[in-house]
Protein backbone atom coordinates (compact mmCIF):
# COMPACT_ATOMS: atom_id res chain seq x y z
CA UNK A 1 0.00 0.00 0.00
CA UNK A 2 1.02 3.56 -0.52
CA UNK A 3 1.14 4.32 3.20
CA UNK A 4 4.75 3.15 3.32
CA UNK A 5 5.75 6.01 1.03
CA UNK A 6 5.96 9.70 1.76
CA UNK A 7 3.38 11.66 -0.18
CA UNK A 8 6.01 13.47 -2.23
CA UNK A 9 7.14 10.10 -3.65
CA UNK A 10 3.73 9.54 -5.17
CA UNK A 11 2.83 10.37 -8.74
CA UNK A 12 -0.76 10.76 -9.87
CA UNK A 13 -1.78 8.72 -12.92
CA UNK A 14 -5.09 8.84 -14.76
CA UNK A 15 -5.84 5.85 -16.94
CA UNK A 16 -8.84 4.08 -18.42
CA UNK A 17 -9.43 0.64 -16.93
CA UNK A 18 -12.13 -1.51 -18.52
CA UNK A 19 -13.82 1.57 -19.94
CA UNK A 20 -13.78 3.66 -16.73
CA UNK A 21 -11.40 6.51 -16.00
CA UNK A 22 -9.43 5.90 -12.81
CA UNK A 23 -6.91 8.08 -10.99
CA UNK A 24 -4.33 6.50 -8.72
CA UNK A 25 -1.33 7.82 -6.79
CA UNK A 26 1.68 5.48 -6.94
CA UNK A 27 5.44 5.61 -6.42
CA UNK A 28 7.34 5.62 -9.75
CA UNK A 29 8.69 2.09 -9.47
CA UNK A 30 5.26 0.53 -8.83
CA UNK A 31 4.16 -1.80 -11.62
CA UNK A 32 0.87 -1.69 -13.46
CA UNK A 33 0.20 -5.12 -11.96
CA UNK A 34 0.39 -3.76 -8.42
CA UNK A 35 -1.56 -0.67 -9.41
CA UNK A 36 -4.41 -2.72 -10.84
CA UNK A 37 -4.59 -5.07 -7.86
CA UNK A 38 -3.86 -2.74 -4.94
CA UNK A 39 -4.99 0.70 -6.10
CA UNK A 40 -7.73 0.06 -8.65
CA UNK A 41 -8.96 -2.98 -6.73
CA UNK A 42 -9.11 -5.50 -9.58
CA UNK A 43 -7.53 -8.76 -8.36
CA UNK A 44 -8.34 -10.82 -11.47
CA UNK A 45 -4.90 -10.02 -12.91
CA UNK A 46 -2.64 -12.45 -11.04
CA UNK A 47 0.74 -11.78 -9.50
CA UNK A 48 3.05 -14.77 -9.89
CA UNK A 49 6.65 -14.58 -11.17
CA UNK A 50 6.54 -10.77 -11.46
CA UNK A 51 9.31 -10.82 -14.08
CA UNK A 52 7.61 -11.62 -17.39
CA UNK A 53 8.18 -15.36 -17.36
CA UNK A 54 4.74 -16.79 -16.58
CA UNK A 55 2.03 -14.62 -18.18
CA UNK A 56 -0.35 -14.73 -15.19
CA UNK A 57 -0.56 -10.91 -15.23
CA UNK A 58 -1.32 -10.52 -18.96
CA UNK A 59 -3.54 -7.51 -19.72
CA UNK A 60 -4.34 -5.54 -22.86
CA UNK A 61 -2.60 -2.15 -23.00
CA UNK A 62 -4.12 -0.07 -25.80
CA UNK A 63 -5.37 -3.37 -27.20
CA UNK A 64 -2.01 -5.17 -27.14
CA UNK A 65 -1.19 -8.04 -24.78
CA UNK A 66 1.54 -7.14 -22.28
CA UNK A 67 2.85 -8.46 -18.98
CA UNK A 68 1.49 -5.99 -16.39
CA UNK A 69 4.45 -6.84 -14.13
CA UNK A 70 6.81 -5.32 -16.72
CA UNK A 71 4.89 -2.05 -17.17
CA UNK A 72 5.33 0.92 -14.84
CA UNK A 73 2.07 2.26 -13.53
CA UNK A 74 3.24 5.85 -14.09
CA UNK A 75 3.78 5.26 -17.83
CA UNK A 76 0.14 4.38 -18.53
CA UNK A 77 -1.05 7.97 -18.05
CA UNK A 78 -3.87 8.52 -20.54
CA UNK A 79 -3.76 4.97 -21.83
CA UNK A 80 -6.33 2.21 -22.02
CA UNK A 81 -6.07 -1.00 -20.00
CA UNK A 82 -8.35 -4.03 -20.29
CA UNK A 83 -8.12 -6.71 -17.61
CA UNK A 84 -9.84 -10.09 -17.47
CA UNK A 85 -12.67 -8.40 -15.56
CA UNK A 86 -13.15 -6.05 -18.51
CA UNK A 87 -13.46 -8.91 -20.98
CA UNK A 88 -16.36 -10.43 -19.06
CA UNK A 89 -18.40 -7.43 -17.96
CA UNK A 90 -21.52 -9.03 -19.42
CA UNK A 91 -20.97 -12.48 -17.95
CA UNK A 92 -18.70 -15.24 -19.19
CA UNK A 93 -17.42 -14.78 -22.72
CA UNK A 94 -17.57 -17.50 -25.34
CA UNK A 95 -13.85 -18.03 -24.76
CA UNK A 96 -14.31 -18.48 -21.02
CA UNK A 97 -17.18 -20.91 -21.66
CA UNK A 98 -14.96 -22.95 -23.94
CA UNK A 99 -12.24 -23.03 -21.27
CA UNK A 100 -14.83 -24.56 -18.94
CA UNK A 101 -16.23 -26.90 -21.61
CA UNK A 102 -12.74 -28.19 -22.42
CA UNK A 103 -11.90 -28.78 -18.77
CA UNK A 104 -9.00 -26.40 -19.24
CA UNK A 105 -9.43 -24.84 -15.79
CA UNK A 106 -7.69 -26.95 -13.18
CA UNK A 107 -6.33 -25.02 -10.18
CA UNK A 108 -7.37 -21.89 -12.08
CA UNK A 109 -4.61 -19.51 -11.07
CA UNK A 110 -3.14 -19.01 -14.55
CA UNK A 111 -6.52 -18.82 -16.28
CA UNK A 112 -7.07 -15.02 -16.23
CA UNK A 113 -3.74 -14.56 -18.03
CA UNK A 114 -4.48 -17.46 -20.37
CA UNK A 115 -7.87 -15.95 -21.24
CA UNK A 116 -6.43 -12.49 -21.98
CA UNK A 117 -3.65 -13.98 -24.13
CA UNK A 118 -6.11 -16.19 -25.98
CA UNK A 119 -8.45 -13.24 -26.56
CA UNK A 120 -5.56 -11.22 -27.98
CA UNK A 121 -4.52 -14.15 -30.17
CA UNK A 122 -8.02 -14.56 -31.59
CA UNK A 123 -8.41 -10.83 -32.21
CA UNK A 124 -5.13 -10.67 -34.12
CA UNK A 125 -5.53 -14.07 -35.82
CA UNK A 126 -9.15 -15.29 -35.93
CA UNK A 127 -8.19 -18.62 -37.56
CA UNK A 128 -5.05 -19.80 -35.78
CA UNK A 129 -3.52 -23.20 -36.51
CA UNK A 130 -2.66 -25.40 -33.54
CA UNK A 131 0.97 -24.40 -33.95
CA UNK A 132 0.02 -20.70 -33.96
CA UNK A 133 -2.07 -21.22 -30.82
CA UNK A 134 0.84 -22.92 -29.06
CA UNK A 135 3.21 -20.15 -30.16
CA UNK A 136 0.74 -17.38 -29.26
CA UNK A 137 0.17 -18.87 -25.81
CA UNK A 138 3.79 -19.86 -25.11
CA UNK A 139 4.23 -16.97 -22.67
CA UNK A 140 1.50 -18.34 -20.37
CA UNK A 141 2.61 -21.13 -18.08
CA UNK A 142 0.22 -23.58 -16.43
CA UNK A 143 1.65 -25.48 -13.48
CA UNK A 144 -1.20 -28.00 -13.74
CA UNK A 145 0.01 -28.62 -17.31
CA UNK A 146 -3.46 -28.19 -18.79
CA UNK A 147 -2.00 -27.11 -22.12
CA UNK A 148 -3.76 -29.62 -24.34
CA UNK A 149 -7.17 -28.56 -23.08
CA UNK A 150 -6.28 -24.88 -23.24
CA UNK A 151 -5.38 -25.33 -26.92
CA UNK A 152 -8.69 -27.12 -27.47
CA UNK A 153 -10.58 -24.28 -25.77
CA UNK A 154 -8.97 -21.72 -28.07
CA UNK A 155 -9.70 -23.88 -31.13
CA UNK A 156 -13.34 -24.29 -30.09
CA UNK A 157 -13.71 -20.54 -29.60
CA UNK A 158 -12.23 -19.87 -33.04
CA UNK A 159 -14.76 -22.25 -34.58
CA UNK A 160 -17.59 -20.65 -32.60
CA UNK A 161 -16.54 -17.22 -33.90
CA UNK A 162 -16.50 -18.54 -37.46
CA UNK A 163 -12.72 -18.76 -37.75
CA UNK A 164 -12.00 -22.45 -37.38
CA UNK A 165 -8.77 -23.73 -38.87
CA UNK A 166 -8.84 -26.73 -41.19
CA UNK B 1 13.53 5.18 -5.19
CA UNK B 2 13.90 6.24 -8.84
CA UNK B 3 12.17 9.25 -10.27
CA UNK B 4 10.26 8.85 -13.54
CA UNK B 5 10.54 11.42 -16.32
CA UNK B 6 8.74 11.40 -19.64
CA UNK B 7 10.32 14.04 -21.90
CA UNK B 8 8.61 15.12 -25.10
CA UNK B 9 11.71 16.30 -26.96
CA UNK B 10 15.06 14.70 -27.71
CA UNK B 11 16.86 17.74 -26.26
CA UNK B 12 15.00 17.37 -22.95
CA UNK B 13 15.75 13.65 -22.88
CA UNK B 14 19.48 14.23 -23.47
CA UNK B 15 19.57 17.02 -20.86
CA UNK B 16 17.98 14.72 -18.30
CA UNK B 17 20.34 11.85 -19.15
CA UNK B 18 23.37 14.16 -18.91
CA UNK B 19 22.16 15.62 -15.61
CA UNK B 20 21.73 12.27 -13.91
CA UNK B 21 24.86 10.67 -15.46
CA UNK B 22 25.36 7.05 -14.38
CA UNK B 23 22.17 7.27 -12.31
CA UNK B 24 19.94 7.57 -15.39
CA UNK B 25 18.36 4.75 -17.37
CA UNK B 26 16.66 5.21 -20.74
CA UNK B 27 13.41 3.25 -20.82
CA UNK B 28 11.32 1.91 -23.73
CA UNK B 29 9.96 -1.61 -23.24
CA UNK B 30 11.32 -2.17 -19.75
CA UNK B 31 11.41 -5.96 -20.15
CA UNK B 32 14.94 -6.04 -18.75
CA UNK B 33 14.83 -2.84 -16.67
CA UNK B 34 11.79 -3.81 -14.60
CA UNK B 35 13.28 -7.21 -13.77
CA UNK B 36 16.43 -5.38 -12.61
CA UNK B 37 14.38 -2.96 -10.51
CA UNK B 38 12.56 -5.83 -8.87
CA UNK B 39 15.77 -7.64 -7.94
CA UNK B 40 17.63 -4.41 -7.06
CA UNK B 41 20.35 -5.28 -9.56
CA UNK B 42 19.62 -1.91 -11.19
CA UNK B 43 18.90 1.06 -8.94
CA UNK B 44 18.61 4.13 -11.14
CA UNK B 45 17.92 7.59 -9.75
CA UNK B 46 16.08 8.58 -12.90
CA UNK B 47 14.10 6.58 -15.44
CA UNK B 48 13.81 8.48 -18.74
CA UNK B 49 10.85 7.15 -20.72
CA UNK B 50 11.55 7.69 -24.44
CA UNK B 51 8.08 6.73 -25.67
CA UNK B 52 6.79 10.29 -25.46
CA UNK B 53 9.69 11.90 -27.35
CA UNK B 54 8.35 13.37 -30.59
CA UNK B 55 11.61 14.07 -32.46
CA UNK B 56 13.49 10.80 -32.16
CA UNK B 57 13.98 8.84 -35.41
CA UNK B 58 10.87 7.01 -36.60
CA UNK B 59 10.50 3.37 -35.46
CA UNK B 60 11.43 2.17 -38.95
CA UNK B 61 12.39 3.93 -42.17
CA UNK B 62 13.11 2.02 -45.39
CA UNK B 63 15.52 3.50 -47.94
CA UNK B 64 17.12 2.16 -51.12
CA UNK B 65 20.22 1.36 -49.07
CA UNK B 66 18.60 -0.48 -46.17
CA UNK B 67 16.51 0.21 -43.09
CA UNK B 68 16.93 2.63 -40.21
CA UNK B 69 15.50 1.53 -36.90
CA UNK B 70 14.60 3.99 -34.15
CA UNK B 71 14.58 3.43 -30.38
CA UNK B 72 10.88 2.63 -30.05
CA UNK B 73 10.48 -0.17 -32.63
CA UNK B 74 9.27 -3.29 -30.81
CA UNK B 75 10.32 -6.84 -31.58
CA UNK B 76 6.74 -7.59 -32.61
CA UNK B 77 6.65 -4.68 -35.08
CA UNK B 78 10.07 -5.64 -36.44
CA UNK B 79 9.10 -9.27 -37.04
CA UNK B 80 5.82 -8.28 -38.74
CA UNK B 81 7.43 -5.84 -41.20
CA UNK B 82 7.24 -7.28 -44.74
CA UNK B 83 10.48 -5.79 -46.00
CA UNK B 84 12.38 -6.83 -42.87
CA UNK B 85 11.04 -10.35 -43.46
CA UNK B 86 12.35 -10.27 -47.03
CA UNK B 87 15.75 -8.67 -46.43
CA UNK B 88 16.67 -9.92 -42.95
CA UNK B 89 15.06 -13.32 -42.30
CA UNK B 90 17.70 -14.19 -39.67
CA UNK B 91 16.76 -11.06 -37.71
CA UNK B 92 13.06 -11.94 -37.89
CA UNK B 93 13.77 -15.48 -36.68
CA UNK B 94 15.80 -14.07 -33.80
CA UNK B 95 13.19 -11.45 -32.86
CA UNK B 96 10.50 -14.16 -32.80
CA UNK B 97 12.50 -16.15 -30.26
CA UNK B 98 12.57 -13.24 -27.80
CA UNK B 99 10.31 -13.96 -24.81
CA UNK B 100 6.67 -14.34 -25.75
CA UNK B 101 4.04 -12.41 -27.69
CA UNK B 102 3.47 -10.12 -24.69
CA UNK B 103 7.22 -9.51 -24.26
CA UNK B 104 7.61 -8.77 -27.98
CA UNK B 105 4.78 -6.23 -27.79
CA UNK B 106 7.00 -4.23 -25.41
CA UNK B 107 10.67 -5.11 -25.91
CA UNK B 108 12.57 -2.89 -28.34
CA UNK B 109 15.30 -3.93 -30.76
CA UNK B 110 17.51 -1.01 -29.75
CA UNK B 111 16.99 -1.80 -26.05
CA UNK B 112 17.98 -5.41 -26.66
CA UNK B 113 21.35 -4.20 -27.98
CA UNK B 114 21.80 -1.54 -25.28
CA UNK B 115 21.20 -4.08 -22.52
CA UNK B 116 24.58 -5.51 -23.54
CA UNK B 117 23.82 -9.17 -22.88
CA UNK B 118 26.22 -11.65 -24.55
CA UNK B 119 23.12 -13.81 -25.15
CA UNK B 120 20.95 -11.08 -26.75
CA UNK B 121 19.00 -12.91 -29.43
CA UNK B 122 19.06 -10.13 -31.98
CA UNK B 123 22.80 -9.40 -31.66
CA UNK B 124 24.09 -12.22 -33.92
CA UNK B 125 21.83 -11.34 -36.90
CA UNK B 126 22.51 -7.61 -36.48
CA UNK B 127 26.25 -8.37 -36.50
CA UNK B 128 26.16 -10.50 -39.67
CA UNK B 129 24.15 -7.77 -41.40
CA UNK B 130 26.85 -5.21 -40.50
CA UNK B 131 24.58 -3.02 -38.39
CA UNK B 132 25.78 0.45 -37.40
CA UNK B 133 24.74 2.29 -34.26
CA UNK B 134 24.21 6.03 -33.91
CA UNK B 135 24.72 7.41 -30.41
CA UNK B 136 23.53 10.90 -29.46
CA UNK B 137 24.48 13.13 -26.56
CA UNK B 138 24.34 16.86 -25.83
CA UNK B 139 27.66 17.13 -27.68
CA UNK B 140 26.31 15.71 -30.95
CA UNK B 141 26.18 12.32 -32.62
CA UNK B 142 28.66 9.55 -33.37
CA UNK B 143 28.31 6.34 -35.34
CA UNK B 144 30.05 3.00 -34.81
CA UNK B 145 29.80 -0.51 -36.20
CA UNK B 146 27.77 -2.72 -33.87
CA UNK B 147 30.76 -5.06 -33.54
CA UNK B 148 32.56 -2.24 -31.70
CA UNK B 149 29.47 -1.35 -29.65
CA UNK B 150 29.51 -4.43 -27.41
CA UNK B 151 32.37 -4.03 -24.91
CA UNK B 152 31.72 -6.61 -22.17
CA UNK B 153 28.73 -8.15 -20.38
CA UNK B 154 26.30 -5.26 -19.72
CA UNK B 155 28.76 -2.71 -21.09
CA UNK B 156 28.42 -0.95 -24.42
CA UNK B 157 29.83 2.11 -26.15
CA UNK B 158 26.73 4.02 -25.04
CA UNK B 159 27.91 5.74 -21.86
CA UNK B 160 26.39 8.09 -19.29
CA UNK B 161 24.50 10.98 -20.87
CA UNK B 162 24.24 9.12 -24.17
CA UNK B 163 21.40 7.55 -26.07
CA UNK B 164 21.31 5.12 -29.00
CA UNK B 165 18.96 6.85 -31.41
CA UNK B 166 19.28 4.59 -34.45
CA UNK B 167 20.47 1.24 -35.76
CA UNK B 168 21.17 1.20 -39.51
CA UNK B 169 21.06 -2.05 -41.43
CA UNK B 170 22.53 -2.00 -44.93
CA UNK B 171 20.52 -3.72 -47.62
CA UNK B 172 21.85 -7.27 -48.05
CA UNK B 173 23.82 -8.04 -51.20
CA UNK B 174 21.75 -9.36 -54.09
CA UNK B 175 21.67 -13.14 -54.02
CA UNK B 176 22.68 -13.53 -50.36
CA UNK B 177 20.69 -15.40 -47.70
CA UNK B 178 20.56 -15.42 -43.91
CA UNK B 179 19.34 -17.67 -41.11
CA UNK B 180 19.33 -17.86 -37.31
CA UNK B 181 19.50 -20.95 -35.12
CA UNK B 182 19.24 -21.06 -31.35
CA UNK B 183 19.39 -23.64 -28.60
CA UNK B 184 17.35 -23.12 -25.42
CA UNK B 185 16.21 -25.31 -22.55
CA UNK B 186 12.56 -24.61 -23.30
CA UNK B 187 10.78 -23.01 -26.26
CA UNK B 188 9.67 -19.50 -25.30
CA UNK B 189 10.67 -17.26 -22.41
CA UNK B 190 14.20 -18.54 -21.93
CA UNK B 191 17.56 -17.03 -22.78
CA UNK B 192 19.74 -18.62 -25.44
CA UNK B 193 22.14 -21.37 -24.43
CA UNK B 194 23.88 -20.86 -27.78
CA UNK B 195 22.77 -18.85 -30.82
CA UNK B 196 24.17 -18.46 -34.33
CA UNK B 197 23.27 -16.23 -37.27
CA UNK B 198 24.76 -16.71 -40.72
CA UNK B 199 24.83 -14.75 -43.95
CA UNK B 200 25.99 -16.53 -47.09
CA UNK B 201 26.48 -14.49 -50.25
CA UNK B 202 26.21 -15.61 -53.87
CA UNK B 203 29.94 -16.47 -54.02
CA UNK B 204 29.80 -18.64 -50.89
CA UNK B 205 31.34 -16.05 -48.56
CA UNK B 206 30.14 -16.85 -45.02
CA UNK B 207 29.72 -14.40 -42.11
CA UNK B 208 28.75 -15.71 -38.67
CA UNK B 209 27.32 -14.05 -35.56
CA UNK B 210 27.64 -16.00 -32.31
CA UNK B 211 25.65 -15.44 -29.11
CA UNK B 212 26.15 -16.69 -25.53
CA UNK B 213 29.60 -18.15 -26.28
CA UNK B 214 31.80 -15.29 -25.04
CA UNK B 215 31.75 -12.10 -22.96
CA UNK B 216 30.06 -10.32 -25.85
CA UNK B 217 28.35 -11.30 -29.10
CA UNK B 218 30.97 -12.29 -31.70
CA UNK B 219 31.20 -11.60 -35.45
CA UNK B 220 33.49 -13.77 -37.52
CA UNK B 221 33.97 -14.77 -41.16
CA UNK B 222 35.07 -18.00 -42.79
CA UNK B 223 38.24 -17.44 -44.84
CA UNK B 224 37.39 -17.04 -48.51
CA UNK B 225 34.39 -18.41 -50.42
CA UNK B 226 33.24 -21.85 -49.28
CA UNK B 227 32.11 -24.70 -51.52
CA UNK B 228 28.88 -25.52 -49.67
CA UNK B 229 28.40 -28.79 -51.55
CA UNK B 230 31.54 -30.09 -49.76
CA UNK B 231 30.13 -30.63 -46.27
CA UNK B 232 33.31 -32.13 -44.73
CA UNK B 233 35.23 -29.05 -45.87
CA UNK B 234 32.56 -26.76 -44.39
CA UNK B 235 32.70 -28.61 -41.07
CA UNK B 236 36.49 -28.36 -41.03
CA UNK B 237 36.41 -24.62 -41.71
CA UNK B 238 33.75 -24.08 -39.06
CA UNK B 239 35.74 -26.09 -36.50
CA UNK B 240 38.76 -23.87 -37.11
CA UNK B 241 36.86 -20.59 -37.15
CA UNK B 242 34.69 -21.33 -34.12
CA UNK B 243 37.85 -21.35 -31.98
CA UNK B 244 37.06 -17.63 -31.53
CA UNK B 245 34.26 -18.66 -29.15
CA UNK B 246 35.15 -18.73 -25.44
CA UNK B 247 32.01 -20.01 -23.72
CA UNK B 248 31.69 -20.46 -19.96
CA UNK B 249 29.77 -23.01 -17.88
CA UNK B 250 26.67 -21.61 -16.22
CA UNK B 251 23.14 -22.56 -15.21
CA UNK B 252 22.12 -23.15 -18.85
CA UNK B 253 24.96 -25.39 -20.05
CA UNK B 254 28.55 -26.43 -19.55
CA UNK B 255 31.37 -24.95 -21.56
CA UNK B 256 31.91 -28.28 -23.33
CA UNK B 257 28.24 -28.59 -24.29
CA UNK B 258 28.26 -25.06 -25.71
CA UNK B 259 31.41 -25.76 -27.76
CA UNK B 260 29.84 -28.93 -29.16
CA UNK B 261 26.41 -27.50 -29.95
CA UNK B 262 27.85 -24.29 -31.41
CA UNK B 263 29.37 -26.34 -34.24
CA UNK B 264 26.09 -28.09 -34.95
CA UNK B 265 24.06 -24.87 -34.89
CA UNK B 266 26.61 -23.02 -37.02
CA UNK B 267 26.48 -25.68 -39.73
CA UNK B 268 22.68 -25.64 -39.70
CA UNK B 269 22.57 -21.85 -39.87
CA UNK B 270 25.04 -21.74 -42.79
CA UNK B 271 23.17 -24.40 -44.78
CA UNK B 272 19.79 -22.74 -44.09
CA UNK B 273 21.17 -19.35 -45.12
CA UNK B 274 22.64 -20.86 -48.29
CA UNK B 275 19.28 -22.44 -49.15
CA UNK B 276 17.60 -19.07 -48.94
CA UNK B 277 19.92 -17.51 -51.48
CA UNK B 278 17.72 -18.46 -54.41
CA UNK B 279 14.30 -17.82 -52.91
CA UNK B 280 15.47 -14.97 -50.62
CA UNK B 281 12.16 -15.37 -48.81
CA UNK B 282 11.79 -16.51 -45.26
CA UNK B 283 10.07 -19.86 -44.95
CA UNK B 284 6.97 -19.40 -42.88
Amino acid sequence: MTSTHADDDLQTVTLTVNGSERTVAVPPHRTLLDGLRDEVGLPGTKSCCAEGECGACTVLLDGRAVNACLVLCVEVEGRDVTTVEGLSRNGLTDLQEEFLNAGAVQCGFCIPGQVVSAEYLLRTNPSPSEEQIREGMSGNLCRCAGYQRIVRAVQATAVRRGGGHD
Amino acid sequence: MPKYYRPTSRADALTALAGAGTGARPFVGGTDLLVGLRHHTVEPELIVDLKGVADLPEPIVVTDDGVQIGPTLTMGELAAHPLVQRWYPALVEAALTVGSVAIRNRASLVGNSCNGSPAADTAPPLLVHDARVTIASQDGERTAPLVEFFLAPRRTLCGPGELVIRIDLPRPAEGSGSAFRRLTRRRGVDLATVSVAAVVDSDGRVVLGLGAVGPRPIRTELPGPVDLTDEPALIRLLDEQLEVATPISDVRASREYRVATLRVLAKRAVLAAADRRTSREMAS
